[in-house]
């Protein structure tokens, strides 16, 4: 009976989002108020019943109802109940409700926070919002329902989670992930609504920009914990692996990125109107596509969990109407758009225009990398990988050249800029960075690595430039908290995007050249040297968990004959599904990780061991970390919690003085 | 804006849909290569368990499969079950294709090794005389080094029954 309540709240949810795509709608088309003010409401009766719909599945979960196929499919008596939680997104049709649960989210958000924004405006952009529920919502219904049941014979157990995902990583990943991807929806949805209503100069820029900025900082740490994640999980040490569906991920961001940074031009001075729109149509186009390729085949992925041709055949139905709509609407009505003002070749707007190509060449070559598969394939060529090599070789460099743009960006000013005096704090910073840059690798054991100095004079170059321009801030308003009191907020949150930014490149630069590695052959009393740890296997037992069995192997690390830490990385055979896991050890510090894996039993109780060294790994996520914080911090800014008065200031197009 | 200019992004969509269209229609289907009925390539390269040096002449004198793979080769791990289930019935040897050696060495160490043979080509010399494309490929080759099939990408009981025992129990 309880199934029932929330498959019946989930077609309630597929009814109202008709009815949210079309009255709001009709009501603006025919300047009826009373239909557009049904938008309100009707966002948030869809999200109540979609937050019915999925608490219902995370009951059935939690009191193990295996009547219900996904449930009986996805868990098991023995798992323990957070991972019974997290499982309602493990597999397929549960992760579609949770998109949809989210969408209807930032619908009710939308309706809550939209007070400053005329009401034929917001009608409009939840309406947008409808439409692609109604997409997803009978997706679900039709071919993916996670309410069906096996009646009237239940089995009387599970067939468990998938044991990779059995993973406190994964409670967290995927919600973070998808309120990236699907917030991405608002921005688009406000690009639209400024289409239809043919209102297309600078205004719909000032309203999308904080929720833009906001799924931008949502989805850097959905990508964060997914890169954290594999490294911890998936048994390889590895961060980063460009599988399709990280790249599906990557793609999305690096437009979002690309279109943060072109709304401020539109936003403070009326340019790059039609780009600006056509990179939210693309952001949230790409995170379409990033599920098409996920969910239906087309692409082989360690992450492709339910792969079917006729789900892809919906979905692509579904692309084709939603992107193929949007690009239609968008060439019919942009061709209108004028682009007033002017700007020298030497101008903030110039920098910004440079940021966003390289952005966009990166989301492209890694795009078209991505899909090369599907092309060669589709052209006849049979089916290929392209493998991290290609992309390697496109990103690294085009990273360079955006990084070196970056310390610029922030010290230029608005039309023309031509000033040498802005540029001189940067003449320190270059002799700086590349003095320690190419000093760096000498200190590190093995010989010099030009690859490594180039990479960390970058990183510097940019940290640097970073904190010259908040010092130069510092000596204007004359203290570091006054400075954080009066400057707009979204230029602190830069600070620290930009910063994470260095952090990372570090953190990758560092790790991708001096990881040291060792696979070796270990019993119970042998000892191993890696840098300057000594390792000894002390211990090997096999321990009963709630739901697998594993061998755990004690490992003592001693430094300079001194005890320094006791780690027991497992092997691990899940008993229902047979799968082995690794649950490596790591060792987390500031400047290095050490990590513990046991590989294959080798027989007389000698394992495969591998240790690796890894320096400043944790500098990955730390900068991740830091920039989708920057991302939370610029939508503090004031002007977002007082939209009204604000938006009489801005309303002479004038530039606001920081 | 140019009014040409505005329709270009709505006509780069649309390619991507066809090619989409036909990527979920489409079953791997394999180009004849230039090389079937030719003998395998002269090459000279390592061994890459045993660092030695190997040449065509090592190669097996019976028929068996050319596996060109590489530890970034996603598909390649897909396949790797099969093809060592397979490796009881037909020799199996690897052709390492532009890879490092510890990758390579981990890869093999983690997900077991069913090669006979691994020849080890980090630089994609050998690759380049098979017209390899990318990978996985395979090929099978008779008792007297002559290709009589490639087989671009994934290898499965599927594409194994259709189309490799056809030709194996030929030149058997």
């Amino acid at each position: 009976m309880v199934p029932e309540i929330g498959h019946f709240a989930l077609v309630l949810a597929f009814a109202v989002s008709i009815c949210l795509a079309m009255f709001p709608l009709y009501g603006y088309l025919t300047s009826q108020d009373g239909f557009c003010a049904t938008a309100k409401p009707l966002a948030l009766l869809q999200g109540l019943a979609l937050a019915v719909s999925f608490g219902v599945l995370m009951y059935g979960f939690l009191v193990n109802d295996f009547s219900v196929k996904y449930v009986a499919d996805n868990s098991n008596i023995d798992l323990p109940w957070h991972f019974r939680m997290s499982a309602v997104w493990g597999a397929h049709e549960g992760s579609l409700l949770l998109w949809s649960l989210i969408l209807a989210f930032w619908g009710v958000a939308v309706a809550l926070f939209s007070r400053g924004i005329p009401d034929h405006m917001s009608a409009l952009v939840l309406s947008v919002m409808g439409m692609i529920s109604v997409g997803f919502l009978a997706f679900m219904l039709f071919t993916s329902n996670p309410f069906v049941r096996i009646l009237p014979f239940a089995p009387g157990n599970g067939a468990d989670l998938n044991p990779l995902l059995q993973d406190p990583g994964l409670i967290f990943h995927p919600p973070m992930l998808y309120m990236g991807y699907v917030g991405l929806s608002v921005a688009f949805a406000f690009a639209m609504a400024s289409l239809i209503s043919g209102q297309l100069d600078a205004t719909w820029a000032r309203w999308s920009r904080p929720w833009t900025t906001v799924a931008w900082a949502f989805l850097t740490f959905g990508i964060a914990l997914g890169s954290w994640w594999a490294y911890y999980e998936l048994g390889w040490g590895g961060w980063w692996f460009w599988d399709p569906v990280e790249n599906a991920s990557l793609i999305p961001w690096l437009v979002a990125t690309a279109l943060m940074h072109s709304l401020a031009v539109t936003e403070k001075r009326g340019l790059f109107r039609s780009w600006t729109l056509l990179l939210a149509i693309a952001a949230f186009s790409l995170s379409l596509l990033g599920t098409f390729l996920v969910r239906s085949g087309v692409l082989t992925s360690v992450h492709a969990f339910a792969n079917d041709p006729e789900r892809g055949v919906f979905i692509l139905g579904f692309l084709i109407v939603v992107i193929g709509g949007s690009l239609t609407l968008y060439a019919l009505r942009v061709a209108k758009v004028s682009e007033p003002g002017e700007f020298a070749y030497i101008s903030r707007e110039s920098f910004l225009l440079f940021n966003n190509l390289v952005l966009t060449v990166m989301a492209v070559s890694v795009l078209l990398g991505t899909l090369y598969p599907l092309l060669v394939d589709a052209v006849g060529g049979g089916k290929v990988s392209v493998g991290p090599p290609f992309f390697n070789a496109v990103f690294v460099p085009l990273t360079a050249i955006l990084v070196s743009g970056m310390a610029f960006g922030p010290l230029t000013k608005w039309r023309q800029s031509d000033d040498p005096k802005l540029y001189r704090p940067l003449i320190i910073t270059l002799i700086v960075s590349v003095l320690m840059g190419l000093g760096w690798p000498s200190l590190l054991v093995g010989s010099y690595s030009i690859g490594t100095a180039i990479g960390v004079t970058l990183a510097l170059w940019l940290a640097i430039a970073t904190a010259v321009d908040f010092g130069k801030k510092v000596g204007l308003y004359g203290g570091v908290t006054t400075t954080l009191n009066h400057v707009e907020k979204g230029m602190i949150g830069m600070w620290f995007a930009h910063f994470g930014l260095a952090v990372m490149i570090l953190g990758v630069v560092m790790v991708e050249n001096h990881t040291e590695h060792r696979d070796l052959r270990m019993g119970v009393g042998d000892a191993q040297r890696l840098d300057n740890y000594d390792v000894r296997m002390t211990d090997l037992v096999v321990i009963n968990g709630p739901n697998y069995v594993a061998d755990q192997a004690t490992f003592e690390i001693y430094v300079d004959d001194q005890l320094f830490k006791t780690v027991t990385p497992q092997k691990r055979r899940y008993n229902v599904s047979g799968m082995v896991m690794t649950e490596a050890s790591i060792d987390s510090g500031l400047t290095r990780d050490l990590y513990i894996a046991m590989g294959e039993p080798l027989g007389d109780g000698d394992w495969a061991v591998r240790l690796s060294v890894k320096p400043f790994v944790g500098w990955i996520w730390a900068g991740a970390f830091l920039m989708g914080l920057g991302g939370f911090i610029s939508i503090m800014d004031r002007r977002y919690r007082r939209k009204l008065e604000v938006k009489k200031d801005e309303a002479s197009g004038e530039e606001v003085p920081a | 804006m140019n009014r040409l200019m505005v329709w270009l992004p709505l006509g780069f969509f649309v390619i991507l849909v066809g090619f989409f269209f036909r990527g979920l229609s489409l079953n791997p289907n394999e180009q004849p290569s230039a090389l079937i009925g030719q003998p395998v390539p002269v090459f000279e390269l390592t061994d890459l368990m045993t660092g030695e040096r190997l040449t065509r002449e090592q190669l097996p004198r019976q028929p068996f499969l050319l596996n060109v793979w590489a530890s970034w080769c996603i598909t390649c791990q897909v396949e790797h079950p099969y093809l060592t289930q397979l490796s009881k019935q037909i020799p199996l040897v690897g052709l390492n294709y532009k890879d490092t050696e510890i990758a390579a060495k981990n890869w093999l160490a983690k997900l077991g090794d069913p090669y006979a043979l691994q020849i080890f080509d980090p630089t994609g010399r050998l690759g380049l005389d098979l017209g390899v494309a990318g990978a996985p490929e395979t090929f099978l080759v008779d008792s007297k080094g002559v290709i009589h099939l490639r087989i671009q990408g994934e290898v499965n009981d599927r594409i194994y029954a259709k189309k490799v025992q056809p030709v194996f129990e030929m030149i058997q």
